[in-house]
């Protein structure tokens, strides 16, 4: 009961948004350039897939924001996990490494796709910049604040270092770096449609960045919708790798305070 | 004493530097355990008791003095050594059994012949339904019963324990004191255990050594003279109250 009510209440506010959009349109005659009604953005959306013509840009977003979401993260694991345990890797790379978090990344859209083109990689290069930071520190953080007696009590057990970082730390850590991974999902669908908008030959913010130039309202919205669904669920899968994963903290997933 | 002890500290000194100075944590500790002797080490909080436990685990070295188990000078964790202390320290991602399978683990001895060890020492501890259970599925006597099983695991030489029982609640306490007990006549090893409980002490040693408030020091060697098993019924007995009350007479006034 609980479930279906959880389903049903969102749903009920949605109709009602959507009615007074409905009718709002209608009742004041707005023009169709600067807004239409639903049912125009959902027969635009059934006839883009009729035509199979939006599966091109489905494609560019969704490849641009997977690849760079897996370097980005892989290399923010990796990064992190090496800052965590050494000292003097810290003194040299951290300060350079703040200086470049306290930059915000989109502002390097237009410099990236001089860099790389206007084609897939310099999606990806944003991507990669803009949802690495999070789960760069996360991973730190997590790491670092593991339980030191937790760490000695294995020690006394003669683990070795390579074990206590494999065995202890790393697995203490996963829940700071699945909050990590969680916010990185939904940055990592921003640097694509910013890269798309600013400049590209296809993808789901291209499409809306032309049909703005056409004041084709339908479509822009049929490309949100559509870019509001992968947000949904990229973060969805996220939350439900993290419970599955960290499954002995039980107040895993939406809760997990993220610090970044 | 004939044989040499098993473990032995000589005049063991640790200072920490602090921003204000350093601070003595021990000053110039003696001390000796015999084979199959069990030592408690009794005193306040803050009196150094756990830092000695870590010398003798070799997880710190002394600033001045040595300690040598079996003879030999501590450098580093022994696998001749088990540890028990006051947290369980469990890892929360592995089942009971392979947290008690931890210390072969890292000898690179895991297999067969060491989970048949594993799940015997949870049938010694009382927990041999649990082996599949996570520890946060179980009680915190029953994750401290976990704590003694790993320490078990490697069939060590000297077992260290750091106040395994100190944030249990009373009754699981007294049940644990006499089932440490029985684990320990099992197969006498030598033990140095820790503790701030008087009654505790009294129970399960063939020594007691008084520690000061810090810098610790050793003030008082002292024997217990009660017959094995000591049970519940001990606890009246003249001779076990005689035992506490001089003891309590170092930590009154």
């Amino acid at each position: 009961m609980q479930r279906l009510t959880a389903v049903l209440y969102p749903l009920a506010t949605l109709a009602v948004v959507l009615l007074a959009w409905h009718f709002s349109v209608t009742y004041f005659k707005v023009p169709d350039y600067i807004l239409t009604t639903p049912g125009a953005v959902f027969r635009t959306l059934v006839s883009v897939f009729q035509d199979g013509t939006i599966w091109r840009h489905i494609g560019y977003t969704v490849a641009a924001t997977l690849i760079g979401y897996a370097i980005g993260s892989a290399l923010a694991l990796v990064l992190g996990a090496l800052l965590a345990e050494s000292r003097t890797f810290e003194k040299f790379v951290y300060p350079l490494l703040v200086a470049i978090q306290a930059t915000p990344k989109v502002a390097l859209a237009p410099l990236i796709l001089v860099w790389f083109g206007f084609g897939l990689a310099s999606k990806v290069v944003l991507v990669v910049l803009i949802c690495f930071f999070p789960l760069f520190i996360n991973t730190i953080v997590g790491i670092r604040r593991v339980d030191p007696d937790l760490i000695d009590a294995c020690r006394a057990f003669s683990a070795s270092r390579w074990y206590i970082f494999r065995h202890v730390k790393l697995p203490a850590a996963s829940g700071d770096i699945f909050a990590g991974l969680q916010i990185g999902v939904s940055l990592a669908l921003i640097g694509t449609v910013v890269g798309e908008l600013v400049s590209s030959e296809a993808g789901l913010g291209y499409l809306i960045g032309s049909a703005a130039v056409n004041l084709n309202v339908s479509t822009m919205f049929a490309g949100v919708i559509l870019l509001a669904a992968f947000g949904v669920a990229g973060a969805q899968t996220v939350r439900w790798l993290h419970r599955k994963i960290v499954f002995w903290e039980a107040a895993g997933g939406a809760d997990t305070q993220a610090r970044s | 004493m004939t044989a040499a002890p098993l473990l032995q500290a000589r005049a063991v000194s640790v200072s920490y530097q602090t921003r204000r100075g350093s601070i003595d944590a021990l000053r110039e500790v003696d001390l000796a355990v015999g084979e199959g002797e069990f030592v408690t080490i009794l005193g306040p909080s803050g009196c150094g008791k756990s830092t000695l436990l870590k010398l003798a685990a070799g997880l710190l070295t002394p600033t001045l003095g040595q300690v040598e188990v079996g003879g030999v000078p501590v450098e580093g964790p022994s696998r001749d050594i088990g540890v028990a202390f006051q947290k369980p320290t469990l890892l929360p991602w592995r089942t009971v059994l392979d947290n008690v399978l931890l210390p072969s683990e890292t000898a690179g001895a895991s297999g067969a012949e060491a989970e048949r060890r594993a799940r015997e020492l949870l049938d010694l501890v009382g927990l041999r339904d649990f082996a599949g259970n996570y520890p946060n599925e179980l009680s915190g006597g029953m994750q401290q019963r976990v704590g003694l099983a790993r320490m078990l695991q490697r069939d060590p030489r000297l077992l260290l324990m750091d106040e395994p029982f100190a944030a249990l609640d009373a009754m699981t306490r007294e049940a644990l004191t006499l089932e440490l007990q029985r684990i320990w006549m099992r197969d006498r090893k030598s033990v140095l255990f820790i503790t701030h409980s008087i009654p505790e002490a009294v129970m399960l040693s063939d020594r007691v050594l008084v520690m000061s408030a810090r810098p610790g020091r050793v003030v008082e060697d002292f024997k217990v003279d009660i017959p094995r098993p000591r049970t519940m019924a001990t606890l009246a007995e003249p001779a076990f109250t005689a035992a506490a009350d001089h003891l309590r007479r170092h930590f009154i006034g």
